[in-house]
């Protein structure tokens, strides 16, 4: 019972300080691609603590509730998967449904809003949830063809690396992360950085302390997903970490390297890469599984 | 609170500025003087930004813009005027459409006087405005401040 005290303890601590990091991480790497010196890492913290001090503007009643809920499934998400062994088999796609449930709050927040910009950026996130949703679904059913069980602590256990048996859905998965984490090229609902077509989308209208919510939540986002990620390599837990860091810092470079695309271009590359990547390895698992018998 | 001195956010408008200083506005921004080693964001965003940057005087198209920008920067806020034109008018100060300078539609905290502003300039208001920010912060803490609870416009 104390361990299990200690380990939601330390998910509270860590989780957050993690994203914030990642964060900062970010800013930094990005700054140096671009030939500048970039903020402090720990630049993020100092941000969210003021946007804390900041006076709240909320445009009407519920905006301010949406983006809580937004930043409570948030966490819940995170714990679904870093907390699993606290849970009686707890579920992975439980897991990607929380996250969806999260983004929706986050959506309706951004629709209760006047603003036009805010009602684009919430469209736009919509779609992008989406153009994400069926390969995180691919993910979750990949483990499963894999370790027979959607147990997240089974799957953790897993005996040998799900990423051996799964090297499609991984190439896919990172594919979608950069759609999950708001980056170029897929950076069409609001983006990190300065200027873009749309103010900043999905955010607009989010103010002081709403904002600081909503990157919050965003930190707990990233460490599930980056979560995510070291499943596949869970037997191996060092190169597990490597690969995690590796691939952020892949998003943080095709981040840095490409424009943005448009709605459809967006639809139709996510969208055949799932097929192709997520569908192709799943068939290719089913006809092994047919062979062995 | 000392975080509202490592992440000073902008919002920067163009009044009727010939765009020189603007240019040097956004050369703040490149990697030779890379301001976001300080923290500073341009947001393009009103309800995130701490700090108004105004380059140009005020006309009378543009006062109504002004106001409203201003009124959506959440409390506390700094405006800096940029520019000698967005400082009293400079040579356009008699033109008939021409009101001035920005303080005769918003407080200014900060002057930045030149044609154009050079960027080393620039961020030295910037680094003003901090402290404009602090003691706003202070003030709204203890109630001298009221938080800006209705539009100008």
């Amino acid at each position: 019972m104390t361990l299990n005290i200690i380990f939601v303890i330390l998910y509270f601590i860590f989780a957050p300080l993690l994203g914030g990091l990642f964060a900062g991480l970010d800013r930094v790497v990005s700054a140096r691609m671009q030939g500048r010196v970039g903020p402090p890492v720990f630049q993020p913290f100092y941000d969210v603590f003021k946007l804390l001090g900041k006076q709240n503007f909320t445009v009407n009643r519920f905006h301010s509730y949406y983006l809580v809920c937004y930043l409570l499934f948030a966490v819940l998400n995170g714990a679904q998967l870093y907390l699993a062994c606290l849970f009686n088999a707890d579920d992975i796609l439980f897991v990607i449904f929380t996250l969806t449930l999260a983004d929706i709050f986050l959506v309706m927040a951004a629709y209760s809003a006047g603003s036009p910009y805010s009602f684009i950026g919430a469209e736009r996130e919509l779609f992008q949830m989406l153009v994400a949703e069926p390969l995180l679904l691919i993910t979750a059913f990949g483990f499963y063809m894999a370790t027979k069980s959607f147990d997240v602590v089974k799957i953790y256990s897993a005996d040998h690396m799900l990423f051996l048996s799964l090297p499609g859905i991984f190439i896919g998965f990172v594919f979608v992360l950069t759609i999950k984490f708001r980056k170029s090229p897929f950076d069409l609902a609001t983006s990190h950085h300065a200027h873009q077509e749309l103010v900043k989308g999905l955010t607009t209208e989010f103010s002081g302390p709403t904002l600081a919510l909503f990157e919050i939540a965003h930190w707990f986002e990233v460490v599930m997903l980056l979560g995510i990620v070291f499943l596949f390599f869970a037997s191996s837990p060092l190169l597990g970490l490597i690969i995690t860091v590796l691939t952020y810092f892949a998003t943080i470079l095709i981040d840095n390297t490409y424009a943005r695309f448009k709605l459809h271009l967006t639809f139709e590359v996510a969208w055949i890469a799932t097929l192709i990547l997520g569908g192709g390895n799943l068939m290719v698992l089913y006809f092994l599984k047919l062979v062995n018998g | 609170m000392a975080f509202f001195k490592k992440s000073p956010w902008i919002i920067h408008y163009d009044g009727s500025s010939c765009n020189g200083c603007d240019i040097e506005v956004l050369a703040c921004l490149t990697p030779l003087y890379d301001v976001e080693r300080f923290g500073v964001v341009n947001t393009g965003n009103p309800k995130h930004a701490d700090i108004f940057l105004i380059t140009g005087a005020v006309n009378s198209q543009n006062v109504d813009v002004i106001k409203n920008i201003y009124s959506q920067i959440p409390e506390p806020k700094a405006v800096i005027a940029i520019g000698i034109c967005a400082v009293s008018g400079n040579i356009f100060r008699d033109c008939y459409n021409i009101i001035g300078g920005i303080d005769k539609v918003i407080p200014v905290d900060v002057y930045v006087p030149g044609c154009a502003a050079r960027p080393e300039a620039i961020i030295d208001g910037v680094v003003q405005a901090l402290g404009v920010l602090e003691k706003k912060y202070s003030d709204l803490k203890s109630g001298k401040l009221n938080e800006n609870k209705q539009a100008l416009v």
